[in-house]
């Protein structure tokens, strides 16, 4: 298993920015290691967020997406205390989620 | 009696049972390969099934800086102040696939995302909003990039 993602959601009026700082090595599949073989990709392909269980947001990334990718959004009709969820898969089929309250 | 040939023919049948079972995980679910394989702009596009003319927006918007030192961490922002957005997508243009990330917009979220992405080398960086009208607007911004993120 994946270590946890940092999530921090914000709300400010009827709405809450959420960043995300996810950890995974996002390998783009063009890297070569010390004996000159092509480091195979590995990375998130997969992004779910949720709001109180509602999915909000899907994405899609490719393999240029960083290392330990970021990502922030704004959910609308978000307060304090709703719970947001994020979710993603990666090539391999590894997932993770986790989730944090707004604040 | 177990022979050789037997034995080998048995092998063969086993690995082709575990290749065909073990499959690849990445088709596991809707990912859309052909577009983030894809070499261009407009193949990405394609794949996507956006048909509709690209066309330069105003009201699309991309963020990124002019020079980034470290083409393995490029902040980019893709926004757009338009209602009935489909999908926002990140593309850079000179990549080994164009296409980065895609965002699908619900009623629920801003069309506007932030993410961090790789580029090898200096290029165009392309913000782009499919409505749900099926048109296709973008906005772009060069990014010069001193050290490339891809490869090496």
């Amino acid at each position: 298993m994946a270590d946890p993602m940092r999530i921090r959601a914000q709300a400010a009026g009827d709405k809450a920015t959420v960043r995300v700082l996810m950890a995974h090595e996002m390998e783009g599949g063009q890297r070569k290691d010390a004996s000159g073989s092509i480091v195979p990709a590995w990375y998130i392909q997969e992004v779910t967020a949720t709001h109180n269980g509602k999915p909000v947001l899907t994405a899609e990334w490719g393999p240029a997406v960083s290392k330990n990718p970021f990502l922030q959004f704004v959910v609308k009709g978000a307060k304090a205390g709703d719970k947001i969820g994020v979710n993603w898969k990666d090539n391999r089929g590894d997932t993770r989620s986790d989730e944090a309250t707004v604040s | 009696m177990q022979t050789r040939r037997n034995a080998l023919k048995h092998t063969a049948v086993v690995a082709g049972l575990l290749a065909s079972t073990g499959l690849f995980p990445q088709f596991a679910f809707a990912f859309n390969k052909s577009a983030f394989d894809a070499k261009s702009v407009a193949d990405a596009l394609k794949a996507l099934g956006a048909s509709g003319a690209l066309t330069e927006s105003k009201d699309v918007s991309v963020t990124a800086p002019d020079i980034a030192e470290n083409g393995s961490v490029v902040p980019v922002g893709v926004a757009t102040t338009l209602a009935g957005v489909k999908t926002l997508l990140i593309m850079v243009e000179k990549n080994p696939a164009t296409l980065t990330a895609l965002f699908n917009v619900t009623e629920s979220v801003e069309p506007a995302f932030q993410a961090r992405v790789k580029m090898g080398q200096s290029s165009d960086v392309y913000a782009i909003a499919i409505m749900n009208d099926g048109k296709v607007l973008f906005a772009k911004k060069e990014v010069k990039v001193t050290l490339g993120g891809c490869g090496g």
